[in-house]
């Protein structure tokens, strides 16, 4: 057993109310700069629906992430030859258009047009070009399905469905839709670095972050398309890639990461997981329907007396071990069994994961006008609006089991909540959901605390890092501080 | 006077220049060493002219190189005429083909405007002195048949002797102009180097071969590794 630890994240989609608050924050702090105007670490977009960038998901066209040939796990961008012979030109790789291209308006204008019968608009100018520009496309384009159902009918987790089922789910289209705010899943098992050909891409040995080392990074572009959630960028302007840090200058210093920390929704939870690294290859080769439980065992229990020795053992310090135990995270993914990694059949092994939105049918519109009684809001069970295999498309690689599980889980939780709280639904119909779904009384009142009242440092439980003396061996910590996040104080520019 | 300068000194200095140049650069500024690649602002036109430019440059400097390598076996394949024809035959389809993939590359920096932003003066005295290279030897493999066959005996002695420190400055001097143009044209993009994009073939990452899929750095420990 290798134990290490990992910074890992939920999601709570129920709670997200898609502002993009987040994309800004990370945007005012890391990419506000030329050649990385287009780049979204933090991204929310409406699902179903195409994403940013458009269909990201569809690996027939980018090749990212993992494909198991025979019993061997390779990247879908190509063994290490194949990769090598598309240096000079990579077939996969999404160019600007599959983003869109960034742009500003001519406020100039405003102020210099001649006197005439029309007010003066300001038209829209590329942020690369300076041209004139039509915008065609940005990175929340479908937002809210955009008022059109193409984003919605092209996204391509419904090809899972049947033709009756993508029919009913476009009836219900009309109503329903939730928001996936996206991230770099830091993964266990990432495919942006296995495919970069100048080993510039690193895992953080101590929390797993997933960073790109500036200087050794050429600029050979394969991260980019070999990420299957499309969460490494290319840097334009400097030929390097670039992607989400996890604001590990704020971890490092005991703050939340910036999209975490300002979160409207409070929809963000981080915490360690301890996880064993030697079954981490074992585990990415499971079966698609298997690999969110491998995951989930891939996944230890720091209370384990075993697991905490080999901790010890591999150098983890009893605070860490401290946090590990208080993990949000642990609990939500293990312990609740509630939250899910997106899209598991990448076979990254994503350490991110989201509480499936529970989009229940709350009312129908037979008869003409909205009509609540018939199914009773809180006596509905089963009844969800996005179907099961839509979401289990998403979030369990086709297991209707796993997402159903949860589904009831909150569904239970709610109702219980509920009883209490409000008491439209009695305590004994919250009773049976809870039995029905294997959660006790005090189960329950723990996920709806930490789900509906948690305060700050039970979203956030970040280990202590210490992090000026772990490199005072190496670095001197007095120079370190006078440097960028990145590691250097020259104005990154491109080539001599 | 000007032989002496231009086949005795300028090899010399144009190398040292590209030794102290390289090793400068990467001191002081690793990260601007990059293949600085434009891929992701036009993606079409650059297939048309990287892959064929890429690979035939590659194909072709090798030929260069087993020329001044292996002088004898290239004498003894072009013993046999037929392989003469052959070898010559490819060589120019070589060369046509990076002529193609150059020009193609040129007018992309010329036409489109979102590669334009990102293109450089040099960009542009480095592809315009690549494409002289190529254009002069192409002409030299039209007008200045069996290249294949005289150059191992008049340019791989000649490198030779510089690299053994006694230049035969007379080798050079007394090629066609078109070669003597090549010949410096080459010497010209050594000295440039390493003030241009081409740095980026010292970072071919062959070690990507054997090296784990995975990377994992820690804070206090030096080894990398699993
Ligand atoms: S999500 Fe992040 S860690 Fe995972 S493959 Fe993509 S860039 Fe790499
Ligand atoms: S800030 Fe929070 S609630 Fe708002 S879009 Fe981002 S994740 Fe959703």
């Amino acid at each position: 057993m290798d134990v290490r630890a990992q910074l890992a994240s939920v999601f709570h989609l129920d709670k997200c109310i898609g502002c993009h608050t987040c994309s800004l924050a990370c945007n005012n702090l890391w990419t506000s700069r030329e050649g990385t105007e287009y780049m979204w670490w933090n991204n929310v977009e409406t699902k179903p629906g195409t994403g940013y960038p458009t269909l990201w998901e569809d690996q027939g066209k980018y090749r990212g992430g993992w494909e198991l040939r025979g019993n061997s796990l390779v990247p879908r961008t190509g063994r290490r030859l194949g990769i090598l012979s598309n240096m000079f030109f990579n077939p996969a790789l999404p160019t600007m258009d599959d983003y869109y291209e960034p742009w500003t308006y001519d406020y100039e204008h405003l102020f210099t047009a001649p006197p005439g019968d029309t007010p003066p608009t300001a038209r829209p100018v590329s942020k690369i070009t300076g041209h004139y520009l039509d915008v065609e496309a940005g990175p929340n384009w479908d937002d809210d399905l955009s008022g059109s159902p193409i984003y919605a009918k092209n996204d391509v987790n419904l090809a899972s469905l049947t033709p009756a089922e993508q029919e009913a789910m476009f009836r219900i289209e009309q109503m329903v839709f939730f928001y996936i705010p996206r991230i770099c899943n830091h993964c266990l098992n990432p495919a942006c670095l296995a495919v970069c050909p100048s080993g510039a891409i690193y895992k953080r040995g101590e929390d797993g972050i997933v960073l790109v080392n500036q200087e050794k990074c050429r600029g050979w572009r394969f991260c980019v398309s070999g990420c299957p959630y499309k969460k490494t960028y290319y840097n334009w302007k400097t030929g390097k890639a670039e992607k989400c840090i996890l604001c590990y200058p704020r971890l490092e210093t005991g703050q939340a990461p910036a999209c975490f920390h300002t979160c409207v929704g409070r929809i963000r939870y981080t915490g360690l997981l301890l996880y064993d690294a030697e079954r981490i290859e074992a585990m990415a080769k499971a079966p698609d329907t298997e690999l969110v439980e491998a995951q989930r065992r891939l996944i230890l229990d720091p209370a384990d007396p075993e697991v905490a020795a080999a901790a010890r053992r591999s150098g983890m310090s009893d605070e860490w071990l401290a946090a590990a135990g208080s993990s949000p995270v642990y609990r939500f993914v293990k312990e609740w069994g509630l939250a899910l990694p997106l899209h598991p059949e990448f076979r990254t092994l994503p350490m991110l994961f989201y509480v499936p939105p529970l989009l229940p049918v709350a009312a129908s519109n037979k008869t003409g006008s909205y009509d609540l009684t018939e199914s009773g809001f809180f006596g509905n069970t089963g009844n969800t609006r996005a179907p099961l295999r839509y979401l289990s498309a998403l979030f369990s690689g086709g297991n209707t089991g796993i997402v159903t599980d949860a589904l009831a889980r909150l569904w239970a939780v709610r109702s219980y909540a509920q009883a209490r709280s409000a008491g439209n639904i009695s305590e004994s119909q919250a009773g049976d959901l809870l039995k029905k779904s294997g959660l006790t009384a005090e189960t329950a009142g723990q996920i709806a605390a930490l789900t509906s009242l948690p305060r700050f440092n039970d979203r956030f439980v970040i280990p202590p890092y210490r992090r000026e003396v772990d490199i005072q061996e190496t670095v001197n910590p007095q120079k370190h501080q006078g440097q960028t996040g990145f590691g250097f104080s020259r104005t990154p520019g491109r080539g001599l | 006077m000007i032989d002496l300068v231009l086949y005795g000194i300028l090899p010399y200095l144009t190398v040292a220049v590209a030794v102290v140049g390289l090793i400068w650069r990467y001191v002081t500024n690793q990260f601007s060493y990059s293949s600085v690649s434009s891929q992701f602002l036009e993606n079409r036109q650059l297939f048309w002219g990287s892959v064929p430019w890429h690979y035939g440059i590659i194909l072709i400097l090798a030929g260069h190189l087993i020329g001044v390598f292996f002088p004898r076996s290239i004498m003894a394949f072009n013993g046999v005429p037929v392989r003469l024809y052959i070898l010559e035959g490819t060589a120019l389809a070589l060369g046509l083909l990076v002529l193609a993939g150059m020009v193609f590359l040129l007018l992309r920096r010329g036409t489109n405007a979102r590669v334009r932003v990102v293109t450089t003066p040099m960009d542009i005295v480095l592809l315009v002195l690549l494409l002289l290279q190529v254009v002069f030897g192409i002409g030299i493999a039209i007008f200045y048949r069996w290249g294949t066959s005289w150059y191992v005996q008049t340019a791989a002695p000649y490198f030779w002797s510089v690299v053994t420190l006694s230049p035969k400055v007379s080798y050079m001097s007394s090629l066609p102009l078109l070669v003597q143009l090549h010949a410096v044209n080459a010497f010209i993009l050594v000295g440039l180097f390493p003030f241009t994009r081409l740095v980026h073939m010292l970072s071919i990452p062959l070690a990507y071969l054997w090296r784990p899929y995975q990377v994992v750095m820690w804070h206090r420990r030096q080894q990398r590794g699993l």
